[in-house]
């Protein structure tokens, strides 16, 4: 049952050749077989039980959504009311959410049911899964690997087969990044397309919640459900939703596809250059015209990235202070100790380093030279890929500049891992969406494709993923010891 | 540029968290690399560049002045570290 996607899925439990009591027990069976990728955080066996034989019943009413009584996980950033939201942290290691996400509402509604919580980088903070406080997740196609992150527990998960798909969030590559690197497809939609509420901050103008799945038509039925306005969520943008399945099949003949110079250039590995170029070679075998573009402020990104989300993050992890909720030190003795030892024995060392550049970048006297210097040139890289997409209809590029590196091999070098996140990070400072789809392997490891499109396109980019997925069976292969 | 330990502890309480000693040396460290990072920033013109907020240069909206929360302070405060009597505990703060 785990070699199929969520649409088969969906057709199995439509057809009653298996119940969702089933297919979930199938599931929890395989995650306490694989306990040492490490990609859960929380299984909840109990509730999903529960869930499944209330979608059972679901089913045989006739009132059945296409994700009623499939097994998902969430990334433990999203809240559960009931169940346990650590977001990887000490901070928040006993957090019962008075509240849930609305994602995580919305999934309850279709029916869907909820093995467990997954792993993350600590607040989201991170590009490996290491900064984990519940240990570093391995990656399935290579154990001694990073699976990426910070969604690197969803992309282990969805990628061995612990669950049929996963949430994640990406606030400078953390869906597109692990997909690629654990051979899934990602997508990051437009900043505003998925409500934030619940969903817990780490960069408030940069964060977006996105499915992380098998396929792309799998990916339309998870954001189908994900996606719309929510009043709860002030930045969430009010504007229809469209069916994201309607449209995959459209042909790819005429489709513009950009290459900007900049993606191509020194630090790419040359066997990921060859993979993506195979790619593209196939997009042009299925109609698609190649034009070279040029994006001139690409390569600002990652200062202006490490401005704003510090800066942001700073503000937004202030609330953790020890006295509403989260950890409390030992006998504080007056109230700046409370807020002091608090803040420093329950947050690690990323979360710390980020906390303390945002809090310099916004302090008196830098404010101007870095924080509104870094706003000035985030207007200028969202104006190259305006610039971009007003002559192509899609921008192709690598996610990542290798595949997967090993465990421990950039957790003492905090600036060489920013640097790995140079493809993915002017992305999300735009707010466009974008995908990552497996294109092939270099030595056994999963190489992911990058495609970013318009302001609130990922019907398109699903069509663009779901057609290269149809003459390509990347998204297919399953990690050895996971078949 | 350069940050020293002094200034990674002013950092530090600005921002009320505790860091610990021998660490102080590896986040001046860090947070120079990171500024390092930055330069690159100030080679580039931005004199007439409007600052970017938000992807979307969205207003907040607004909503109409009514009560919509429900109060929910027994919910909040199970999971307070600390509470008495519908309070939250505190060190003392005047004697």
């Amino acid at each position: 049952m785990h070699t199929k996607t969520l649409a088969e899925l969906s057709l199995g439990l439509q057809a009653k050749t298996y119940s969702s009591v089933e297919l979930t027990q199938f599931f929890l069976n395989r995650i306490d077989q694989h306990q040492q990728l490490n990609s859960y955080i929380t299984v909840t066996p109990e509730l999903a039980l529960a869930q499944a034989k209330a979608a059972d019943q679901r089913i045989a009413n006739g009132m059945s959504d296409l994700l009623t009584g499939i097994p998902i996980a969430q990334k433990d950033i999203f809240c559960t009311q009931g169940v346990i939201t650590t977001c990887g942290s000490k901070m928040l290691a006993n957090f019962n959410a008075p509240y849930s996400a609305t994602v995580v509402d919305k999934f309850n509604q279709a029916g869907a049911v909820m093995l467990g919580k997954l792993n993350m980088d600590e607040f989201a903070m991170g590009s490996s899964n290491e900064t984990s406080y519940f240990g570093s997740v391995k990656n399935p196609w290579n154990i001694n690997t990073v699976p990426g992150g910070s969604s690197g527990g969803s992309a282990a998960a969805v990628s061995a087969r612990l669950a049929v798909c996963a949430t994640g969030t990406d606030t400078g590559g953390s869906i597109r990044q692990p997909a690629a690197l654990c051979g899934i497809t990602g997508l990051k939609p437009t900043y505003g397309r998925v409500s934030r509420y619940g969903m817990i901050a780490y960069a408030s103008s940069l964060d977006q919640g996105g499915p992380m799945t098998r396929s792309a038509e799998d990916a339309a039925i998870m954001l189908q459900t994900m996606a719309g306005f929510d009043e709860k969520d002030s930045t969430s943008v009010d504007i229809p939703v469209p069916d994201y399945r309607i449209g995959l099949n459209k042909s790819l003949v005429g489709l513009k596809i950009g290459l900007p110079k900049e993606f191509f250039g020194e630090g790419l590995d040359e066997n990921v250059a060859a993979t993506l170029a195979s790619a593209i070679a196939e997009y042009r075998k299925l109609g698609a015209e190649i034009i070279d573009i040029s994006m001139p402020n690409l390569k600002l990104a990652i200062p202006a990235y490490y401005v704003i989300a510090p800066a942001e993050c700073s503000a937004n992890l202030s609330r953790f202070d020890g006295v509403r909720y989260g950890y409390r030190c030992e006998s504080p003795v007056d109230l700046t100790d409370l807020y002091t030892r608090s803040r420093g024995e329950g947050f690690g060392k990323e979360v710390k380093r980020r906390i303390l550049m945002g809090t310099y970048a916004l302090s008196t006297g830098y404010y101007d030279a870095y924080y509104l210097k870094a706003q000035k040139i985030r207007r200028l890289i969202s104006e190259d890929f305006k610039a971009a997409l007003a002559t192509v209809d899609v921008i192709m590029g690598p996610v990542t500049p290798s595949t997967a590196f090993g465990i421990g091999e950039k957790m003492d070098d905090p600036i060489a891992m920013y640097l790995s996140d140079i493809y993915t990070i002017a992305i999300n400072l735009a707010g466009v969406p974008a995908m990552s789809i497996p294109a092939g392997f270099v030595a056994g490891m999963p190489v992911g494709l990058q495609l970013i499109g318009d302001y609130f396109s990922e019907d398109r980019l699903l069509n663009i993923a779901h057609q290269y997925q149809q003459v390509t069976d990347w998204h297919n292969f399953i990690p050895t010891g996971f078949e | 540029m350069s940050l020293t330990a002094d200034d990674v502890n002013k950092i530090a309480h600005l921002a009320r968290l505790g860091i610990d000693k021998q660490d102080v040396g590896a986040y001046a460290n860090d947070l120079s690399g990171m500024l390092d990072l930055m330069i690159r920033m100030s080679e580039v013109n931005t004199d007439h560049v409007e600052p970017m907020a938000h992807p979307m240069d969205q207003a907040q909206r607004l909503r109409a002045d009514e009560v919509t929360e429900i109060n929910q302070r027994e919910a909040f405060q199970v999971i307070a570290p600390q509470v008495e009597a519908g309070l939250y505990l505190v060190p003392k703060v005047i004697e």
